[in-house]
């Protein structure tokens, strides 16, 4: 699969994040011309007083969510190495979210094929928003080689409690 | 189909005596005349209670509790919500508002609130799943605090899910309980958390899956929320410090901050700072309400005596009512303090009120330790704790208190067989609500003389009167921003204000109108509703339009020593801003002004009000 040199990657600060969500509003408004925080490819977790987590695709490095579409629906974009959607080819069976590691791929009533960040085709809508409002808790960075940036897919729940461990203790 | 741009146009009628689930068609005049939130509530209100207005009791099925968005609900950054009915605290309409995630997410499921009336006979929550409404069983979430009951809604319904709840204040139909949201936020002027309770409703949850509706301009809208953005983040010592700076600055430098149940608003105290609590407990900052770039909120940590307390920065209000209004000057017990209101759902104001009204009694021996069962200390923490839990769960003197200041001071003097002025000149309140942290004395801080004898939720210091009428200063201003349904803290000014909440609607609103029309129809239908009272409260303007009797005691500290409001003043300034305002020289709207600004049907009401006061 695809690690060529220009692909790029959004570094996440937890202890950054303030749990603002103005990533959803703006991912929203992107690709839907809406405020639809459902239909955002971002999305913020929040189970535990200041400690927030968002999360988003982290294109893993053996992009299990593409082997696994029937469909071919799923492609690698080369230039960003984002996971791209053909919605005329998704049939929503959901094979993408069994696969990956985080559930990551959003399902939304009112949209006939599954959601996962492009990446804004190199300049992600989220991560410019969230540097406008003083947060800087996403940054766009080069893609880091290697298999450690899966672990930012575990599911959701599972991270906050590791996070959540760090700011509040018990 | 769009009914008005950025607003459905319906909200979910919701009947917990019969479980039936309806809606409730709002058409574009009356957002048009109401905008949205507090307007829309006073006129909801009063359409469906008019006439029996007097005998609603607010803690019984026949009050409405409505929880309403507005047109800038989800696209202003800095959501709130607005919640009301009619006040437990003052018999009228007080529009609460408090920042939830459940704003967008009611939106989001296609409506642009909910009324919700009757009572059940267990307890319920309600739980909104896009069009789908479920009054469920909440028996095993009854007696929860807001940590557990948190916690208890997530594993319940798998995934974190945007909520309005009561604490066991609620529960217990406490005066002073709020509706509460993400753990530390709280709707707490009204007592709504009261009406919550009354009818056996744990909680409020909506998961909504749908977009907001769209809106009128999108490239106005667009250039507006940016520039509005900008703005905010340009406000760089608020974001760092939210508005916990206030315990140190608004006690040491404008003197206007309550201590020791206002017997002083100036204070030297170093330690009592937002500084030392940043290095100390502040655990997270920034922290942030849903679309907020300005995250005025922190979440602070203490542990006192091996307990763990969770709150938020605290805000200056609860660092003040909690801290420095009960003699607590050390952060870490003030922090813990604030973090029990939060968990057991009280307004920290008006508990702070009542219990620093309680303690200056048990001082100067109106109450005394038959009457309370323990010794009430400024600066006491155990005591403070047992007695904020004794008001939760109306023990012994909590029964008194839970009532709230005004209620509680009128009690004390039938039980003491004294005259309840003698008791009364000790309650800071207006019209029953206690007022909020920001005193008039010093003149060094925003409210005007009048700002509470005027304003039509009392002390809500969120609410505040002012000349001139056709200004920011006025009460339209703060009306306005609660029906369009956006957070005081990220507002910038009328214009752009205006400007945005036409972009989003598609309207033609402008500043003359606004202060002319839309903002003095709200308040004079507020006004009205909270003249006729009821069932327990009478207000007469000539006795209850008026400060707090310890108001025109003079500050006996501070570098504003000596400061106090003198009586003509305020005589004045109410009658001149009765008449910009279309009032007669009581207050009492005309019926010219009602019928001017469409409230038709007030007109003989008014002049029954006027009949009854004997001043027709």
């Amino acid at each position: 699969m695809a690690t060529s040199q220009g692909q790029i990657w959004i570094l996440v600060d937890y202890s950054l994040c303030s749990g603002c969500r103005l990533c959803e509003i703006a991912c929203s408004l992107k690709h839907e011309g809406l405020i639809w925080p459902a239909a955002s490819r971002i999305t913020v977790h929040e189970d535990y007083p200041g400690c927030p987590v968002p999360q988003y695709c982290v294109q893993c490095h053996d992009y299990p969510c593409v082997s696994a579409c029937p469909t071919k629906a799923l492609k690698v974009d080369q230039n960003t190495g984002a996971v791209l959607v053909d919605p005329s080819l998704c049939t929503l069976c959901l094979s993408c979210v069994q696969a990956c590691p985080g559930k990551i791929p959003k399902v939304v009533k009112g949209k006939q094929y599954v959601l996962i960040c492009d990446l804004c085709s190199g300049d992600p809508a989220c991560v410019k928003e969230c540097a406008r409002a003083g947060y800087n808790a996403l940054r766009v960075v080069r893609k880091p080689r290697g298999t450690s940036i899966k672990h930012y897919a575990r599911p959701p729940e599972m991270v906050v409690r590791e996070v959540c461990g760090r700011v509040l203790g018990d | 189909m769009v009914h008005v741009f950025g607003l459905w146009g319906r909200l979910l009628d919701i009947d917990l005596s019969s479980g039936k689930v309806a809606e409730m068609r709002i058409n574009p005049m009356t957002y048009r005349m109401f905008i949205g939130g507090r307007g829309l509530a006073a006129y909801i209100l009063w359409r469906e209670l008019g006439r029996k207005w007097r005998d609603v009791d607010p803690l019984g099925p026949e009050n409405i509790l409505t929880v309403l968005t507005g047109p800038l609900t989800g696209y202003y950054p800095g959501i709130k919500i607005s919640v009301s009915g009619k006040s437990p605290q003052s018999g009228g309409v007080v529009g609460s508002t408090v920042s939830s995630h459940i704003a967008y997410a009611i939106k989001a499921c296609g409506y642009d609130g909910l009324v919700i009336r009757g009572a059940s006979r267990d307890p319920v929550y309600i739980y909104v799943k896009d069009g789908d409404v479920e009054v469920r069983d909440a028996s095993k979430l009854w007696g929860l605090g807001g940590m557990d009951l948190i916690k208890a809604l997530r594993s319940e319904l798998g995934k974190d899910t945007p909520s309005l709840y009561i604490g066991p204040a609620g529960e217990n139909l406490v005066r002073t309980a709020a509706v509460m949201a993400r753990w530390f936020h709280a709707a707490g002027y009204g007592g709504y958390g009261a009406v919550m309770g009354s009818k056996k409703l744990k909680a409020i949850v909506v998961d909504g899956s749908g977009p907001l509706p769209p809106v009128a301009s999108m490239d106005e809208f667009t250039k507006l929320r940016c520039s509005v953005i900008d703005n905010v983040v340009g406000r760089a010592t608020f974001r760092k410090w939210g508005t916990t700076s206030a315990i140190w600055g608004v006690g040491h430098d404008t003197s206007s901050e309550p201590i020791r149940n206002w017997q002083e608003e100036w204070h030297n105290r170093e330690e009592f700072n937002h500084v030392l609590i940043e290095w100390r407990y502040w655990v997270k900052n920034p922290w942030a309400d849903w679309g907020c770039p300005l995250a005025c909120m922190k979440v602070s940590k203490v542990r006192i005596g091996g307990v763990t307390y969770l709150s938020d920065g605290p805000d200056y209000e609860m660092g003040a009512y909690l801290g420095s209004n009960l003699g607590v000057f050390e952060v870490d017990k003030m922090i813990a303090l604030s973090a029990m209101a939060d968990d057991l759902g009280l307004c920290g104001i008006q508990t702070g009120n009542v219990m620093g009204f309680a303690v200056e009694l048990y001082e100067r021996g109106v109450l005394t330790r038959e009457d309370v069962g323990y010794e009430l200390r400024w600066g006491d923490f155990e005591g403070l704790k047992r007695l904020m839990e004794d008001i939760t769960y109306r023990r012994g003197i909590g029964r008194v208190l839970a009532e709230g200041t005004y209620r509680a001071a009128v009690a004390i003097a039938r039980m003491k067989g004294v005259d309840p002025s003698e008791v009364l000149k000790y309650a800071v309140q207006v019209k029953g609500i206690g007022i909020g942290a920001h005193g008039i004395r010093s003149r060094k801080d925003y409210p005007q003389p009048i700002a509470y004898a005027a304003s039509v939720q009392g002390g809500d210091h969120t609410s505040v009167a002012g000349l001139p009428a056709n200004s920011e200063e006025s009460e339209s201003w703060s009306a306005f921003l609660d029906s369009a349904v956006v957070c005081s803290f990220t507002s910038v000014d009328e214009d752009t204000m205006i400007k945005y909440v036409n972009a989003v609607t598609g309207w033609t609103l402008t500043k003359e109108e606004l202060y002319s029309v839309v903002g003095p129809r709200i308040l004079t239908l507020q006004r009205v509703m909270l003249l006729l009272g009821g069932p327990d409260v009478r207000w007469d303007p000539r006795l209850h339009d008026e400060n707090p009797p310890r108001f025109y005691e003079p500050l006996p500290s501070g570098p504003y020593t000596g400061g106090f409001v003198p009586r003509e003043e305020v005589r004045k300034n109410l009658e001149e801003y009765y008449k910009q305002l279309g009032w007669d020289e009581y207050g009492i709207p005309t019926e010219e002004t009602v019928r001017k600004l469409g409230l038709y049907d007030l007109a003989d009401v008014v002049k029954d009000i006027r009949k009854e006061l004997g001043v027709s």
